[in-house]
C-alpha cells in the first residue's frame, strides 16, 4: 500500500488546527449528535420509563400474576384493575410487568449472542487473506437463506422437553430462546464486521502496528475493532428489537413460553380468542410490543445519524 | 444469457444441499423419536415396534438415513404424514397455491405503496411529506404481524364488520359472487402482509432513488430540457430499481415467516398452518417437508432475482 500512505499534503495541517482549536471527546460529540434527533431522544424516554415500568413496577402494584378470581373475569379496564382482567380474573397489567422483564431479557440475551457471534466470524473472515473467508462467507449466505421461522419453531419444538429437563421450565426456554434466535441472526453484524475488516486492516495504522509488531489478535483487537464498532452498535441495537418480535412470534404461536410465564407474546396468543368480548387483553400487551420496538428502531436510526462521522449534522 | 442462468442454478444447488444437510442435522440431534405413541401403546409388542422401526430404517447409522433421505427427497417421494394419513407431497402441493396467492399478491401491495411513495419522497428529501413517509415507515415496520393481524380482525371484523375472520377454502358459491368471496376473505391477510413489507421497501426504495438522484447523467438528462416527470420515471427511477430487486429478494425468508404468522392468524390453509398444525401433531416428515419447501422457495425467489438482476443491469456480463 504504498500509493496510500500519502494522505493529501493540505488535509494534515486543517486537521491538526481542527483538534487543537476544541478538543471535544468522541462520546461527547456523539451524544451532541444523537440529540439532534428529536423521534430517537423522545424513544429514548419512553423506553426508559417501559424499563423502569417492569423493573420496579412489580413493587409499585405487588398484585400477584396467578391470583385467579372468577368474580372479576374479562373486566374492562378500571380501578381495581387498571389493565383489566383475563379470563381467569388475573390482572393483566401484573402480568405484563411480569412478562415484560422476561420479552426485554430475551431481547437482550439474544442480542449479546448473536453480536458476539457475528463479530467473532466477521472477524475471522475479515482477517483472513485465504481459504477461510470464502468458506465464512458461504455459511453466512447459508444462514441468510434459510427460513428462519420455521427453523427457529422446528428447534424450538425438538429440543424443549430437552432443556426444560436441564434448565428448569422457566431456564431452559429462555436459554433455548436466546441461542436459537441469537445463533440465527448474528449474519447481518458479521457482514458488518467484515466488510469493515476488509478496509481497515489496509489502513495505515493498522500497517504502522504491523510494523511495530503487533500480533494478529492485537491488531484485530486493539487497532480494527475499535474502529469499526459503530456500525456494530447501530446493527446489535436493531437486533433487540428483531429478537423481540422474534420471541413474542414463538409465544403468539403458542410454541414460546409456557403459559405461566405471561411474556407479552404469550398474553397476545392467550387473548386472540376473546377479540370480542376482552379487546383490552391484546390492546395492551400489543402496544407493549409495539412501544418497545418502535422506540428501539428510533434509537437505532439516532445512534446511525450519530456515530456516522461522516454525516454532518 | 443461457449460461448465466445455467451458472445461477449450478450455485443454487449446493445452497439447498446446506441448508437440507442443517434440517437434517437439527432434526437427527432431537430427542423427539415418531414413534414415541407408538411405545406408550400396550397394544403394540416391542418386537413389531422395532420392525416397523426398521422397515422405516430409523436404526440406520445417521449418513446412510440422510443420503437415504436426499434421494427420495430429490425424487419426489416425500413420505407419509402421521398424522394425516396421506403422502406428504400431496398434502404440501394442496397447500401452496395458497400461500403463494397471500404472498404474492401481499408483495405487489407492497411495491404498489413502497414505489410512489418512496419515488416521490426521495426527490424531495426531508421536505414534510419526505419525513411523515418515513416515520410511518418506522412505525409500519415496528408493528409485528401478529398484532396488525389482531388489530384488523378488531377493528373490521368484530367492529365494523366488514371482513370475514376466518379463511375459508369452501365458500358455497358460484361465478361472481365466489370471487367476489374470495376477495372479500383475502384482503385482510394480504393487507397485514403487504403493508409490513410496504413499510421497509419504502425505506429501500427511496435511499436507492436517493443514490441515484446527484449522479451526473441525472443532471445530463435535465440539461437536455427533458421535463421533471420524464427525468424521474425513465431515468432515476429504472436505475434506482435494480437495487431494491436484491434488498426485495433478501426480504424472502422474513416474508415467509410473515406468512407462517398471518396464515395462522386468519386460518389460512397454506403450508405456513399446514407447519403450525404438523408441529403441534409431532407429524416429522410434513415439518421436515414444509420447513424444506420454505427453504425451497427462498432460493427459487433468490434465483429470480438474480435473473431479474441480470436482465435489468446490462453492465452484468452473463459470461
Amino acid at each position: 500500500m504504498a500509493g496510500s500512505t500519502l494522505a493529501s499534503p493540505s488535509a494534515d495541517p486543517v486537521l491538526g488546527a481542527v483538534t487543537t482549536a476544541k478538543v471535544i471527546s468522541p462520546g461527547r460529540e456523539t451524544w451532541r449528535r444523537f440529540r439532534q434527533h428529536r423521534l430517537a431522544m423522545a424513544s429514548t424516554v419512553i423506553l426508559s420509563l417501559l424499563i423502569l415500568g417492569v423493573v420496579i413496577g412489580p413493587w409499585l402494584w405487588p398484585v400477584p400474576i396467578n391470583e385467579i378470581d372468577f368474580t372479576a373475569q374479562l373486566q374492562r379496564p378500571s380501578l381495581n384493575h387498571p389493565f383489566g382482567t383475563d379470563d381467569l380474573g388475573q390482572d393483566i397489567l401484573a402480568r405484563m410487568m411480569y412478562g415484560g422483564r422476561i420479552s426485554l431479557a430475551v431481547g437482550l440475551a439474544a442480542m449479546v449472542v448473536a453480536t458476539t457471534v457475528g463479530v467473532c466470524i466477521g472477524a475471522l473472515a475479515g482477517m483472513s487473506r485465504r481459504i477461510v473467508d470464502p468458506i465464512l462467507m458461504w455459511v453466512t449466505d447459508l444462514f441468510l437463506s434459510l427460513p428462519q421461522l420455521p427453523l427457529l419453531l422446528l428447534i424450538i419444538y425438538l429440543f424443549r422437553e430437552q432443556l426444560k429437563a436441564a434448565f428448569g421450565v422457566e431456564g431452559g426456554v429462555f436459554v433455548l430462546i436466546v441461542v436459537v434466535i441469537g445463533g440465527l441472526r448474528w449474519m447481518p453484524v458479521a457482514r458488518l464486521v467484515r466488510a469493515q475488516f476488509l478496509s481497515l486492516r489496509e489502513k495505515e495504522f493498522v500497517e504502522a502496528a504491523r510494523a511495530s509488531g503487533a500480533t494478529k489478535m492485537r491488531q484485530m483487537v486493539r487497532h480494527i475493532l475499535p474502529n469499526a464498532i459503530g456500525p456494530v452498535i447501530v446493527a446489535s441495537t436493531i437486533e433487540v428489537s428483531s429478537a423481540i418480535i422474534a420471541e413474542s412470534t414463538l409465544s403468539f404461536l403458542g410454541l414460546g413460553f409456557p403459559p405461566d410465564i405471561p411474556t407479552w407474546g404469550r398474553l397476545l396468543f392467550d387473548a386472540k380468542d376473546h377479540l370480542d368480548s376482552a379487546p383490552h387483553w391484546a390492546l395492551f400487551p400489543g402496544a407493549a410490543i409495539f412501544l418497545t420496538v418502535l422506540s428501539i428502531n428510533f434509537i437505532g436510526d439516532g445512534l446511525r445519524d450519530a456515530l456516522d462521522p461522516r454525516r454532518v449534522i | 444469457m443461457a449460461t448465466y442462468l445455467l451458472r445461477r442454478l449450478l450455485i443454487a444447488i449446493p445452497s439447498l444441499l446446506g441448508i437440507s444437510l442443517i434440517l437434517f442435522t437439527v432434526l437427527a440431534l432431537a430427542p423427539g423419536d415418531p414413534f414415541s405413541e407408538m411405545a406408550t401403546n400396550p397394544n403394540v409388542p416391542p418386537e413389531v415396534r422395532e420392525a416397523i422401526r426398521a422397515s422405516f430404517g430409523l436404526n440406520d447409522p445417521i449418513m446412510v438415513r440422510y443420503l437415504r433421505w436426499l434421494g427420495a427427497m430429490a425424487q419426489g417421494d416425500w413420505g407419509f404424514s402421521f398424522a394425516s394419513r396421506i403422502n406428504v407431497d400431496t398434502l404440501i402441493l394442496q397447500r401452496v397455491p395458497t400461500t403463494l396467492f397471500v404472498v404474492g399478491s401481499s408483495q405487489i401491495l407492497a411495491l404498489c405503496i413502497a414505489l410512489p411513495v418512496g419515488i416521490y419522497a426521495a426527490t424531495r428529501p426531508y421536505s414534510v411529506f419526505d419525513q411523515i413517509a418515513n416515520t410511518l415507515a418506522f412505525v409500519g415496520f415496528s408493528l409485528p404481524t401478529f398484532f396488525t393481524g389482531l388489530l384488523f380482525i378488531l377493528i373490521f371484523s368484530v367492529s365494523l364488520d366488514w371482513f370475514p375472520f376466518v379463511y375459508r377454502s369452501d365458500i358455497a358459491a358460484t361465478g361472481w359472487r365466489w370471487y367476489w368471496e374470495m376477495f372479500r376473505q383475502a384482503i385482510m391477510p394480504i393487507c397485514v402482509l403487504g403493508l409490513f413489507q410496504a413499510a421497509s421497501y419504502t425505506r429501500y426504495v427511496r435511499s436507492a432513488v436517493l443514490d441515484v438522484i446527484r449522479l451526473d447523467y441525472v443532471t445530463t438528462a435535465r440539461a437536455k430540457g427533458l421535463g421533471e416527470k420524464t427525468v424521474t420515471l425513465r431515468h432515476i427511477t429504472r436505475n434506482a430499481l435494480i437495487p431494491v430487486v436484491t434488498l426485495v429478494a433478501l426480504q424472502m425468508p422474513a416474508v415467509f415467516g410473515g406468512a407462517i404468522v398471518t396464515e395462522q392468524i386468519f386460518r389460512v390453509p397454506g403450508i405456513g398452518s399446514l407447519l403450525i398444525d404438523a408441529i403441534l401433531a409431532n407429524d416429522t416428515p410434513v415439518i421436515m417437508a414444509v420447513t424444506f419447501v420454505f427453504a425451497c422457495l427462498v432460493v427459487i425467489f433468490n434465483l429470480i432475482a438474480d435473473v431479474l438482476y441480470g436482465w435489468l443491469d446490462p453492465r452484468i456480463s452473463f459470461s
